[in-house]
Order: structure tokens, then C-alpha cells, then sequence
């Protein structure tokens, strides 16, 4: 056990404390477990959310990004800033739509505007389907931060264990309480490292930013811009307005909505949220900075370079301090997505097909399922080849699926059916699919399209798939639905 | 549709449609390569947009005399 591990616990058992005091003199029913009880202020909102953009994804993988892609990295901090301005609009109407009818999930939210509980399975298993991948990059980034701080002493394997079981016993504990206060020390700290990493990195080895950046540029050129093919302008701009769009159609953001006191807790975050994820510049700092310094490091492995670069540069203690806040960073959103991924199996799929459970019934099968979706998890993990961004981007494709029928339900008119939605979802999710199994790139599929076409993101396509049906559908049921109502007058 | 919320609309046209212009990497401003600046540029000015806009909407006004 060297200094670096024993911090790294040394935190681990912190927040693990912190999560049972949270749930101390608390009654916990299942609004409680989830919702937080409807009483979080702009504060533990904000850092609610927070915690779910600045995960492993940020920490890891926007590094390893930029150091394995370059110039595409950038996307990454274009996309919040463009998901929060929605978000001034969005998010009071789902607020308020919430809070009238007391909803607890976003599947809850699908059945009460298409006044249909089936929809909201649908939803729901696209939901858990798309977190998943989610979990899975966490616990990927749990692993490589204490199989690396350990300098080899507990292999990866161990260290994925070693995360499923703390995230999963954090979760059972203390429910949402304690992912809000573990956010609190979370936030702080890996706004420290980020910064102190992303300033002190370059001037150490560079002498500053500029010459970092006109160093790399030199060593390799075009790799700071959008090449001109594959991750070009026209892949950078539908994948920001992709990743914009679903931004808030996760289950566990879109939760975390439902736990604001009022409405403009939303309007203010709109105005401060853009400037704190200005966070992610010093993280695209480091990958740069170990662009030259760290060699060697390809496919998923390019996730390691933060880590990597900051054990040749610092001693022990100070990678243990790295590794703690990379541990929060995976933990606090960790917890989030395993306890909505089991409140949505068990209130939004078993409960629809066994109305007659009980809600005591509905709240302990919800806990039974945290550590089974979590070893679902770590088999996933233990198989996958993909990077961290990988397996967030394909992640996002499947939950912007549910963002055509959710904005047109907040609509006063809105002309999409029940059917539709369904149909739309559906027929979107399986394009997801097949594009993810087979592989299929536009270009793949029309060969002859021009490049700027054939770069398009592929969720863009499934996308416009989706509303294509949705709409069609929609006009198709409400046209025999009108038949049947007139049949019987005539 | 009120009219300011339009303002909305600004960092969209500058980040989206800007970048084909932006997409180099000199001149450095800021230290950063031109592409990276004119993205964090936007970020700023979001959030400057947003307050703007925030101060201006009489949503905010009406829940305040409540």
C-alpha cells in the first residue's frame, strides 16, 4: 500500500461517511431515495448537475481526447454551453409539469402526457439501455485510477471490483442525500486539480501555454484544428447539436430537475453553469501538454494519459490527491446513474406490468437491483475496447431519441400520438443500434454523398429516422382514431 | 415568443455556424490556438447573454412580487 492508495481510500471511506450521515433522522420513502424530497436549492441543483457533466468522462476522457484526436476534442466544451441556454426555456416547463403531478422519474413524465403507461417502459428501458455504456465509462475510469495510482500493485480487474462494490454500497445507503453532499467535496477538489494540472503541466514542461500548444502544432501539424476528413466541421457541428439536445434527456439529469425548490433555480444556473464547465479547458490542457511527454498510449488506453503524465511529474502524494478527486468523479455520478437505472426497473417497468405492488414492494426490489445492474456493469466493463468518450457518445445517441416527443409534448398543441412517440423512440433506438453494431458510418451507407455529408454524426440520422416515423404515425392514428369516433355517429 | 429571447439564439450562430471559419489555428489569442479561442469566447459570452436575458425576462419579474 503506497501514500498515493491510502489517500485514495482515505477518501473513499469520507464520502462513504458523509453518504450515512446524510441519510441520519430521515425517513426515507422512495421520493426521499430519489427526489431528494422536492427541497434542493440553486446551490445542491447546480451541483447536482454539475456532478453529472463533470464525471470520469470529463476527467479521463476529455484528455485522453485530446490526447489521441486533437482539434475534436473541443466539442466537448462547446455542447454544455449550448445545452444550458435550452435548458432556460426547458427545464422550468418540465419543472413545473413535475411538480403538478407529483412525477418522480422521467418515464413518469412520458406517461403523463401521452397518457400512456407502455410509453413509459419504452422509455425507460431506453433510458437504463443508454446508461449502461454510462456506468460502464465510470467504472472504466475507477479502475484506471487506482490500478494506476497503485503503480501496478492491484491490477484493473481488481480496481473495477473494488469500484462496483463502493459505489453500489454508497447508493444503498444514502439514495440522492448523499450523492448531493459527496458532490459538495467533489466539485472543490476537482476544480483544484484541474486547474493546478492544467496551469502547472504546461509551464513545467513548455514554459507556458502558447508554446505548449505551438510545440505540438509543430510536432504535428493540423492536429489542433478539425482535419479535413472523419472528425471534420460538419462531424463537430452535428455531434455538438446532438449532445446538446440529449444533454438533458438522461434519466438522472432529468431527476435531478425534479429536486429544485422553484423554477428560476434553472434560469439562474443557465447563467453561471456556462462559465464553471469552462473547467474543461484546463483538462484539454493536460491531454495536450502529454501529447509529446507520454508516448505510446493508443485506442482505449489514450484514457490513461492524465494519469500517466501526472505520475512522471509529481510524486506519490500528489497522484494519490489526483486519484482521490478522479474517485469522486466517478462515484457521485456512479451512484446517481445505478439509482435511477433501478428506480426505472422497478417503478417504471415492474409496476406497470404488476400494478398491484406495493410501494414498500416497489422500493426494496428497486434496491435489490443496484448491485445486480452494477455486476451487469462490471461484465461490460471488463469486456469493452472503446474509449471512455466512445461509450458516452454512444450513450447520448440513444437518449436524444426521446427528445422529439418530450418537446413537442410541452407544446399546447401537440399533434404526436401516443403511437407516434412509441413509434418514433422505437424506430430512432433501433437505428442506433444497427448503426452501433454494424458499424455503419454514412459514408458506408451512400458512398456517394459528398464528404461533408458522409461526416454527419450517425445519431443525427437515427434522429431524423425517428421523427420522420413519429410524425407519419402520429398523423396516421389520430386520422383512424377520428374514423372510429365518427363511425359509431353515423 | 417574447423578443429578447432570441439573444438566445446568438451563441448557436456563433459556435455552430462560426466554426468552418474558425477552424485554424493561428492566430494564438490568449495562448490558445484560434479554433479553441473562438469556442471559449462563446462560452463566455453565453453566460453574459443568458444574464441578459434573465434580467430582462418578466418571468423572473412576476415571481418576484409574489
Amino acid at each position: 500500500m503506497n501514500v498515493a492508495l491510502i489517500i485514495i481510500f482515505g477518501f473513499l471511506v469520507l464520502s462513504l461517511y458523509l453518504g450515512i450521515r446524510a441519510k441520519k433522522g430521515k425517513d426515507m420513502n422512495l421520493e426521499q431515495w430519489t427526489v431528494g424530497g422536492r427541497g434542493f436549492g440553486a446551490l445542491f441543483v447546480f451541483l447536482l448537475m454539475a456532478g453529472e457533466i463533470y464525471t470520469t468522462f470529463t476527467f479521463l476522457g476529455g484528455s485522453g481526447w485530446a490526447y489521441g484526436k486533437g482539434g475534436p476534442a473541443f466539442y466537448i466544451i462547446a455542447y454544455g454551453c449550448l445545452a444550458l441556454i435550452m435548458s432556460y426555456w426547458l427545464l422550468p416547463l418540465i419543472w413545473k409539469y413535475a411538480k403538478e403531478h407529483n412525477l418522480m422519474s422521467q418515464s413518469d413524465f412520458f406517461v403523463s402526457k401521452y397518457k400512456s403507461p407502455y410509453l413509459g417502459v419504452l422509455v425507460s428501458l431506453v433510458g437504463v439501455l443508454a446508461l449502461i455504456p454510462y456506468l460502464v465509462l465510470q467504472l472504466k475510469g475507477l479502475g484506471l485510477i487506482v490500478s494506476t495510482a497503485s503503480y501496478g500493485s492491484i491490477s484493473s480487474t481488481l480496481a473495477i471490483w473494488i469500484g462496483a462494490i463502493s459505489v453500489t454500497a454508497y447508493v444503498m445507503i444514502s439514495g440522492i442525500h448523499g450523492s448531493a453532499w459527496t458532490a459538495v467535496i467533489k466539485d472543490i477538489m476537482i476544480l483544484v486539480v484541474v486547474v493546478i494540472l492544467g496551469m502547472y503541466l504546461p509551464f513545467h514542461y513548455y514554459g507556458g501555454i502558447q508554446p505548449m500548444f505551438e510545440a505540438v502544432d509543430a510536432a504535428k501539424p493540423g492536429f489542433l484544428t478539425l482535419p479535413e476528413q472523419g472528425m471534420s466541421v460538419s462531424w463537430f457541428i452535428s455531434t455538438v447539436l446532438l449532445t446538446a439536445l440529449g444533454f438533458y434527456m438522461w434519466p438522472q439529469n432529468f431527476g435531478a430537475v425534479y429536486s429544485a425548490k422553484n423554477e428560476r433555480v434553472f434560469r439562474k444556473n443557465a447563467i453561471v453553469m456556462p462559465l464553471y464547465s469552462l473547467i474543461l479547458l484546463f483538462v484539454l490542457f493536460v491531454g495536450f501538454t502529454a501529447v509529446l511527454q507520454v508516448s505510446g498510449l493508443k485506442g482505449p488506453a489514450v484514457d490513461e494519459s492524465l494519469l500517466r503524465l501526472s505520475i512522471q511529474t509529481f510524486d506519490p502524494w500528489f497522484v494519490g490527491v489526483i486519484g482521490a478527486a478522479g474517485l469522486l468523479t466517478a462515484i457521485v455520478p456512479g451512484s446517481m446513474i445505478l439509482m435511477t437505472a433501478a428506480t426505472l426497473m422497478a417503478k417504471n417497468v415492474y409496476q406497470v406490468f404488476v400494478p398491484s405492488a406495493s410501494d414498500r414492494r416497489i422500493s426494496n426490489l428497486a434496491k435489490v437491483l443496484v448491485p445486480i445492474l452494477a455486476v451487469v456493469s462490471v461484465y461490460f466493463t471488463l469486456q469493452g475496447g472503446n474509449t471512455i468518450v466512445t461509450l458516452l457518445l454512444m450513450g447520448y445517441s440513444l437518449v436524444t431519441q426521446l427528445f422529439p416527443s418530450l418537446l413537442l409534448s410541452l407544446m399546447k398543441n401537440n399533434f404526436v400520438t401516443k403511437e407516434g412517440a412509441f413509434a418514433g423512440i422505437t424506430s430512432g433506438v433501433l437505428t442506433v443500434a444497427y448503426i452501433t453494431v454494424t458499424e455503419t458510418t454514412i459514408g458506408t451507407l451512400f458512398p456517394a454523398l459528398p464528404p461533408a455529408v458522409k461526416d454527419l454524426n450517425v445519431g443525427i440520422v437515427a434522429l431524423f429516422v425517428n421523427i420522420t416515423v413519429m410524425t407519419v404515425t402520429s398523423l396516421v392514428s389520430r386520422r383512424t382514431s377520428k374514423v372510429k369516433e365518427e363511425q359509431p355517429a353515423a | 415568443m417574447k423578443r429578447i429571447y432570441l439573444l438566445g439564439l446568438l451563441p448557436f450562430i456563433g459556435i455552430l455556424g462560426g466554426i468552418p471559419f474558425a477552424n485554424r489555428v493561428t492566430p494564438y489569442i490568449l495562448g490558445m490556438p484560434f479554433i479553441l479561442f473562438w469556442i471559449v469566447m462563446w462560452v463566455v459570452l453565453t453566460s453574459g447573454i443568458m444574464a441578459v436575458v434573465y434580467k430582462l425576462d418578466p418571468a423572473n419579474k412576476e415571481e418576484e412580487v409574489q
